[in-house]
């Protein structure tokens, strides 16, 4: 499905993003680290909470991260002034999750699509000619009818309002999209449709993803590489037949394992998981996912566990895996 | 022994924009202790459906046209609405869809489970709080936390509170609309699992809407697929989901990237849900459907059983 190209686009080290709350600091997103290759799709899944969206924004800078670095082509785009980082968007840009409340109800889909070019100043309002051409472009290449050109988006459903939503993102030609949840609002059927279409436009313009979702079997279809995201942390990262054929980290099994499957011949043997996701808000030391699993030891709970890699580009956070090899 | 079933329900809403046909002769039979999957996606017609029977339908927009729900040998269509309250909570309860905003958050979880004992069983407030507290242990809560408000509880939390108010008063029969679509999925498994072993404990029916193709498989007895206000097929799990004849419901498993399976590209079913303020005389689904033909535009078919207990509603039963 992607360009085998082994650049990396994108790099990310380190990285955290904690709020202040008033009952102390919320661990978002903490020490986060991976790569993406041009045209790869590295797929994010977690539960709701476990920072997979501020991981997202954090990277685009939507959120000012705590510490680490996020590299772009080689340039740490966290070092960048306001100016430098406007210039820097037109490469990185976000599908937000719900078309509902990410478009502006006032907005005509014509003038939704030609706000980003405008503002970037890809064209001058006075070019009216050729910003309406590259508006219908932009429509034909997302699969919205001509006729839509003047439509509000109360007029139009979910599925249409988030083809406005991709129209937006690519406007500016962008190398990299971030896809916050980009089918979850949309019935089956449309989700396909619009899945699809993602899949279309990276192929025909190199478009690398980073996709975040708590639907796993989206990401499996979608993804080169997948991340599993729990409290802030990354547990587990890897090819997607690493992680569904070998998953080794405790949560993965029993998020994969929770999975209700569409077929009423295979039952699903359920691995239990105790409880529910703890608050994120001043976390101890050890490991986020300890007071959950079933195969905690004492170690488990006073210090965390590093990435370690179990086979090539298939990396576990678990003291109980580590111990294995 | 069917003991609730619906016999041609036809629904419309009033609404500015028109006549909304939001179920279109819809017949179903429950029987005693089996879960009913009910599927489709975004106004199909689920919920309308639901609020049917639980008489809880919008009384200015909502019109039920004809059609009859018996219970127990008793039209519920027909009830007053004195009769409707005996009956709603303590023989037929109903768990929504979003945990969120069900429950009145100005009021103690124990307090409204007791508020729905009390008004069926005619027992003192201290009875009805003395049960809340088995309700809460039965769900999987503390019975220490029954002095605690709902914003006190998580998401799951709060599902098995709405649960154990469904279940206070051991009714005969649940509707669930989308129990699970707003929890995450490993909190859905346990919510899932909990409602089933309930469920047999106390030998109740369920009706559970839901449009996740995947819940419906490894919960229910018997499936119907319901598009633009129509049964479009009817049948056991098995036959839905291994011998599946519409193409609605083909389109609808091609549609979902599924986990055991690497699929490269998914099929969708092309164009949207027929606008259902129209009214069509063909097929409903003829204009998404890649083996229609003039006979789906011109007449529209009937549900017919095509094996034992399997019925499908189209000419050309692919």
């Amino acid at each position: 499905m992607s360009l085998t190209n082994n650049d990396t686009l994108l790099q990310v080290n380190n990285l955290k993003k904690y709020f202040p709350t008033p009952h102390g600091l919320l661990y978002a997103v903490d020490n986060v680290s991976f790569n993406i290759n041009k045209g790869d799709t590295l797929g994010v899944v977690g539960e709701s909470g476990c920072g997979k969206s501020t991981l997202g924004r954090s990277i685009l800078r939507l959120h000012e991260p705590t510490a680490g670095e996020v590299i772009f082509e080689g340039k740490n785009i966290l070092s960048l002034n306001h100016a430098q980082m406007k210039h820097m968007r037109k490469d990185m840009q976000l599908i937000f999750q719900d078309p509902y409340e990410s478009l502006n109800p006032r907005m005509t889909v014509s003038q939704a699509i030609q706000a980003p070019m405008l503002i970037q100043g890809m064209y001058k309002s006075k070019d009216k000619a050729a910003l309406e051409k590259r508006t219908l472009e932009m429509m034909d290449m997302v699969g919205l009818a001509r006729r839509l050109v003047n439509s509000y988006p109360h007029e139009l459903d979910g599925g249409r309002r988030q083809r406005i939503g991709i129209a937006r993102a690519l406007a500016l030609k962008p190398k990299f999209i971030v896809c916050d949840e980009p089918v979850s609002a949309l019935d089956v059927s449309i989700q396909a449709q619009v899945l699809n279409l993602l899949q279309d436009l990276q192929e025909q313009l190199g478009l690398t993803y980073m996709f975040i979702t708590h639907d796993l079997s989206v990401v499996k279809h979608l993804s080169t590489q997948i991340m599993v995201m729990y409290l802030g942390q990354t547990v587990e990262i890897g090819s997607p037949d690493q992680l569904f054929h070998n998953p080794c980290h405790p949560y993965t099994k029993a998020l994969l394992s929770a999975i209700p499957i569409p077929d009423p011949e295979i039952k699903m043997e359920r691995i239990q998981l105790k409880g529910e996701i703890t608050s994120p808000i001043n976390v101890g030391p050890g490991c986020r996912f300890a007071k959950r699993c079933v195969y905690a030891k004492p170690e488990c709970h006073e210090r965390s566990c590093e990435m370690t890699e179990v086979e090539s580009g298939h990396k576990v956070a678990c003291f109980m895996v580590k111990d294995m090899m | 022994m069917s003991f609730l079933s619906i016999d041609n329900l036809k629904v419309d809403y009033v609404t500015d924009d028109g006549i909304v046909h939001a179920l279109n002769g819809v017949s179903l039979e429950l029987v005693q202790g089996e879960t009913l999957g009910l599927v489709g996606e975004t106004g199909a017609g689920k919920t309308t459906m639901a609020k049917c029977i639980m008489g809880i339908l919008p009384k200015r927009t909502g019109k039920i046209r004809s059609g009859e729900i018996t219970f127990e040998e008793k039209n519920l269509l027909k009830c007053s609405e004195k009769e409707l309250q005996s009956i709603r909570g303590a023989q037929i309860a109903m768990i929504f869809q979003d945990p969120m905003t069900s429950l009145n958050p100005v009021l103690t979880v124990g307090e409204q489970i007791a508020e729905a004992v009390e008004n069926h069983e005619r027992c003192g407030k201290a009875r009805a709080m003395e049960r809340a507290e088995e309700m809460l242990e039965l769900v999987g809560i503390p019975a220490e936390r029954v002095h605690e408000y709902p914003h006190q509880f998580s998401g799951g939390m709060k599902q098995r509170v709405v649960i154990a108010i469904a279940l206070a008063c051991n009714p005969k029969m649940l509707i669930a609309d989308e129990p699970t679509t707003a929890l995450d999925v490993t909190i859905q498994a346990q919510v899932l699992e909990m409602m089933q072993s309930l469920k047999r404990q106390l030998n109740t029916s369920m009706l559970l809407i839901t449009h996740d193709l995947g819940v419906v498989a490894q919960n229910c007895d018997r499936v119907a697929v319901i598009y633009a206000g129509e049964i479009v097929e009817y049948g056991t799990v098995m036959d839905v989901f291994k011998r599946m004849k519409h193409p609605y419901t083909q389109g609808l498993f091609s549609s979902i990237p599924q986990i055991n399976a690497d699929v490269k590209r998914l099929n969708s079913i092309p164009g949207l849900m027929l606008d259902p303020t129209l009214d069509v005389e063909g097929c409903r689904f003829c204009d998404r459907c890649k083996y229609a033909t003039e006979e789906c535009r011109i007449n529209h078919p009937e549900l017919v059983e095509i094996e034992s207990g399997h019925s499908v509603r189209c000419f050309q039963k692919k």
